[in-house]
């Protein structure tokens, strides 16, 4: 009895996979995309498979993108990584200081021969990903950044401009006392809490979220978040909730489902928020830049990316990849990079068109005229000329994961009144650098 | 403990046990011991570096004011669902103990909550309490309460208290009503003769009766309450807002999976492994005396 | 004399409004409970945009059988942000897991039992404290280390990995354990003098005595195994092995208003339906099993 059952349950999971000669080389990638996402990076990884006959990408899906990066994490120490694997941005900093867990793309590249034009890319998605002298590092794939997403009707009852949405915060709050005085229940709200008015807010006026340069410096950043310009927007975002001209809709993109749906007239969210806008709300709307604070210096430039991008890694902590291996993720990586790939995704997923070449391209057929407002996040990471400063390439610390959520949890309780922004931001910073320093001692060598 | 008639043989009873001991050995001992070795590492979350730190780790949790406010939720947390749970189910069992006929349908009746999964729980009562579609939430919003359980931490921790006790109610009312069952018709009736009015006759003689039973399902409602809710909340609150519903075991969640915290998430673990050999022992304990009643 | 019998009378009359009291109590609380579930499958049979907009009936609409259909088939595949498996699947998966988990752990502490309490062998008691001692160290409490173990063993991701490490029990063997030890020791001695085995003895005679208990004990574990939330949770992240309770929290994902409430709320039904069943189906084993394991 005891045998049957036993064998029963091993015969039921243990059908492992047999790989004869001649067959081609099999690339594991995992992916944290839901449907119908994942369904269309699945669909480029068989178009890449039918093109050739010398490897094969096996993409699965792996639950959200915590989710998967903890799978490649644990199967990492296991001896049995994915080649590739699709990690969002929070987790570059993590991956990053991995050292041999991961195979960077330039080197991948440089072993391989194989040719990827990053000049071409985006030079806020280029930044991201890459080293301070510009060496890439991941591969970048689905890039968004954050957005005003705002309902016409909304602001036509209001007396409003529907075709001119304020640029400031200190118009936008008289719009939103407008709103509010229209009968507009609930003015604003934010997706994305900390991504939206922290990290973005802090690049678009060019201030430091941490020194060392945001952590592209060192491991050894601190934040810096509770500088006045941040705590002036908190208690302000604090104020309006109490005054009811803003609402805070949940964690994460919890938040998303507040403007669709009408409930709210203006959101900030991610510029991959269009198709569903597209899709479900019953009226017209706009898009537009993230707003500023009139009279901070150099305000506004260049937003940052949200997103992913896709890393190769080592199989685990005492195994390399083949060469023949590595031939083949670098291989899947130059079909990412194709234009014709980057404009399918761009077009009929709304993330953004990662080259430069092809933003161009469909720019001069008049694909933005016809699809008025999805050039606006394009415009908006090109915004005060394209050139990054140190507060705009990006944010590269480690365990930031956590840091997101140590930045929302005390956010929230602002909200809820038991601390002022000055308090939040306070124990923000000093909670967020606690999981620094532990990062940066786990990282030493 | 043992028969005085036995069979002989080694190889037989050692086969017989083995598959439970391979699968303790396996499964129970290997992440115990496990998790006490590497309370005292620290380690990248790669596995590439570590560090052996002694106790820094147990002392980083100690110290850290929100790992002790999440002790602090975990207890009101606990102590708010067993006394709604047992006071609900005591009260039912005392109804359907005087009620002779249909009491059996009546159990019928209220025990099933106990077959619904903790996490489907807490997904019925996101329905109920939503606050924009939900019957509740949008009753309460329109009766002027401010009802958004996502912004408002009490009201995040009562929605996952009401969750979690409904479905642990059914539990303890069989327990009650078996132990009502069981105390002797005519002592009751003594006493009723006696003239004692009834809530008097429940404090004074039912309810020391039955105490046994109360202490055995206190301790039950409270390792429910600790180990058993992480669903409840994973599905309604994910430990929100702020940290106002996050528990001890969801905190070992969060550190271990999300954060990769491997260090900090196995101290946490370690500490909770003392904690529940002491609620063994207790229960243990009391089981003893119980015994000689 | 007139005295007692006025209060007997005023006694009886109390019982009366007493019990009367009890029956509106009873019904009212049988009311209170049943309701999440009347709500759920009121919800279930209507359409999305009716609970989306919050409109919710209180009585039955017209598209449960097009709701259970599409969760049953596609689990929703139209809703975004949510893992497209069919209910169908979740329900095999959740059936097989609380099956093998229930079976297993019966089995397997069967036998323990039995070793344990009919024969003497050096390391017999160890043996006893080491299952014994596994009552304290529930696996949510070391979830972590334990997956390890999993992702070093390579079970992530398996049936095996999902059901194997649940099936040890102390609560199970102790159970038996007791049970063994009130068959009378005259049943094993004539046992013996027929010139039976321990093998034998087992299959004629302890395994038909414990019929019952494996009863009761098979409906508290398949509950037990169907249940399971942060095991399958961090253990299987391939979608074909997705369990319904698992499943239908991803579906609500973090609760959004605009999520396929509709097809959300039929999912919900059907991951409750089993275990309920076999609760109200089995109750007499059901009770007797839970008040024999905690004891």
């Amino acid at each position: 009895m005891r045998r049957t059952i036993l064998a029963g349950a091993f015969a039921l999971g243990l059908a492992g996979p047999a790989t004869a000669q001649q067959q081609p080389v099999e690339i594991q990638f995992w992916h944290g995309l839901t449907q119908p996402l994942g369904g269309m990076l699945e669909q480029i990884a068989a178009d890449f498979n039918a093109s050739q006959n010398q490897y094969r990408v096996v993409a699965s899906f792996r639950g959200s993108y915590p989710e998967t990066m903890v799978a490649a994490i644990a199967a990492f120490r296991a001896g049995q990584a994915p080649h590739i694997v699709q990690m969002f941005e929070v987790g570059t900093g993590t991956m990053m200081a991995a050292g041999r867990a991961v195979k960077p793309v330039h080197e991948l590249l440089a072993e391989t021969g194989v040719q990827i034009p990053f000049d071409d890319y985006l030079p806020a998605v280029r930044g991201y990903y890459s080293l301070r002298d510009g060496r890439m590092m991941s591969m970048p794939f689905n890039s968004s950044t954050a957005v005003v997403f705002y309902n016409k009707d909304a602001f036509r009852r209001a007396g409003l401009d529907p075709e001119a949405f304020p640029q400031t915060w200190q118009a936008l709050e008289q719009a939103a006392r407008r709103l509010k005085a229209a009968g507009v229940e609930c003015p604003m709200t934010m997706a994305w809490p900390t991504w939206t008015q922290v990290e973005q807010f802090s690049a678009i006026h060019n201030i430091p979220l941490a020194t060392q340069g945001n952590g592209f410096g060192g491991l050894n950043a601190e934040l810096r978040i509770n500088n006045p310009l941040m705590v002036r927007h908190l208690q302000n975002l604090v104020d309006w909730q109490r005054e009811g001209l803003f609402r805070y809709g949940g964690r994460d993109g919890q938040g998303d489902a507040l403007f669709p749906n009408g409930t709210c007239a203006i959101i900030f969210g991610s510029s991959g928020l269009r198709a569903r806008i597209q899709r479900e709300a019953q009226f017209p709307w706009g898009v537009a830049m993230l707003p500023y604070y009139d009279g901070v210096a150099g305000a506004p430039i260049n937003s940052i990316i949200g997103g992913a991008s896709f890393w190769a890694m080592n199989r685990g902590p005492n195994a390399t990849r083949s060469a023949e291996e590595n031939r083949g993720i670098a291989q899947f990586f130059a079909w990412l990079a194709r234009p014709e790939v980057v404009r399918k995704w761009h077009v009929e997923t709304g993330f953004l068109p990662v080259r430069v070449s092809v933003f161009r391209a469909l720019e001069a057929e008049g694909f933005y005229r016809q699809n008025p407002g999805a050039d606006i996040p394009i415009n908006q990471l090109l915004r005060g000329g394209g050139q990054m400063t140190e507060n705009s390439m990006g944010i590269r610390l480690g365990g930031f994961v956590e840091i997101r959520t140590i930045i929302q949890e005390e956010m929230e309780r602002a909200f809820q009144g038991q601390q002022n922004a000055q308090q939040a931001l306070d124990n923000a910073v000093q909670r967020g650098n606690v999981v620094l320093r532990n990062f940066e001692r786990q990282n030493r060598q | 403990m043992q028969k005085k008639v036995i069979f002989r043989g080694v190889a037989l009873p050692v086969a017989l046990l083995l598959p439970q001991l391979v699968i303790t050995g396996i499964f129970f001992f290997w992440p115990a011991g496990q998790a006490i070795w590497s309370s005292f590492l620290r380690e990248d979350a790669f596995g590439l570096s570590r560090e052996f730190v002694w106790f820094e780790n147990f002392a980083d949790i100690l110290t850290d004011p929100n790992y002790l406010a999440v002790a602090w939720n975990t207890a009101i947390f606990s102590a708010a669902v067993a006394v709604l749970a047992m006071g609900v189910a005591l009260f039912l069992a005392v109804q359907a103990d005087k009620a002779i006929r249909g009491a059996t349908a009546y159990k019928t009746l209220l025990i099933w909550p106990y077959a619904v999964a903790p996490a489907v729980a807490a997904v019925l009562w996101l329905f109920l309490f939503h606050p924009q579609i939900g019957l509740f939430g949008r009753a309460l919003n329109a009766a002027g309460i401010a009802w958004d359980y996502k912004i408002n931490g009490g009201q995040a921790m009562t929605l996952v208290i009401i969750a979690a006790a409904w479905k642990q109610v059914s539990y303890n009312f069989i327990f009650f009503l078996a132990g009502l069952q069981s105390i002797p018709r005519n002592v009751l009736e003594a006493a009723a003769i006696d003239g004692a009015r009834p809530t008097r006759r429940f404090w004074t003689i039912v309810f020391p009766l039955i105490s046994p039973t109360t202490f055995f399902l206190l301790v039950v409602n409270l390792v429910y309450a600790f180990f058993d809710t992480f669903g409840i909340i994973h599905a309604l609150t994910q430990g929100g807002p702020g940290l106002a519903t996050t528990t001890l075991i969801y905190r070992v969640y969060v550190d271990g999976v999300q954060n990769l915290n491997f260090g900090s998430s196995a101290a946490q673990s370690v500490i909770l492994m003392a904690l529940v050999i002491a609620m063994t022992a207790v229960q243990f304990r009391f089981i003893e005396r119980k015994v000689h009643y | 004399m007139a005295g007692t019998e006025a209060l007997a009378a005023a006694t009886r009359r109390r019982q009366r409004r007493g019990r009367a009291l009890a029956y509106a109590a009873l019904t009212i609380g049988v009311l209170v409970f049943a309701f999440p579930i009347w709500m759920t499958l009121v919800g279930s049979t209507h359409d999305v945009g009716t609970l989306g907009r919050g409109d919710v009936p209180l009585w039955f609409g017209p598209h449960g059988a097009e709701n259970y259909a599409t969760a049953w088939t596609t689990g929703g595949a139209g809703t975004r942000n949510t893992f497209v498996v069919p209910a169908s699947t979740m329900l095999l998966n959740s059936a097989l897991m609380a099956a093998l988990i229930a079976v297993g752990k019966i089995a397997i502490s069967l036998l323990s039992a039995y070793a344990v309490v009919f024969f003497a062998f050096p390391g017999r008691m160890l043996a006893f404290w080491l299952i014994f001692i596994t009552l304290m160290l529930p696996v949510e409490v070391r979830i972590i280390p334990t997956f390890e173990v999993m992702v070093d063993l390579r079970l992530t991701n398996t049936m095996a990995g999902l059901t194997v490490p649940l099936m040890a029990s102390a609560t199970a063997t102790l159970l038996f354990r007791q049970f063994f030890l009130t068959i009378p020791d005259e049943y094993v001695e004539a046992a013996k003098m027929d010139g039976a085995g321990p093998v034998r003895f087992f299959r004629d005679v302890a395994l038909p005595l414990s019929v019952t208990n494996i009863a009761a004990l098979f409906v508290i574990l398949f509950i037990y195994g169907w249940n399971q939330y942060l095991w399958p949770l961090l253990m299987v992240n391939d979608r074909t092995l997705e369990t319904i309770v698992v499943g239908l929290t991803k579906m609500i994902g973090t609760g959004d208003s605009q999520n396929e409430w509709n097809t959300i709320m039929a999912t919900a039904m059907m991951a409750l339906l089993p275990p309920v069943l076999v609760v109200v189906l089995m109750q007499r084993w059901f009770i007797k099993g839970l008040t024999e394991t905690e004891k």
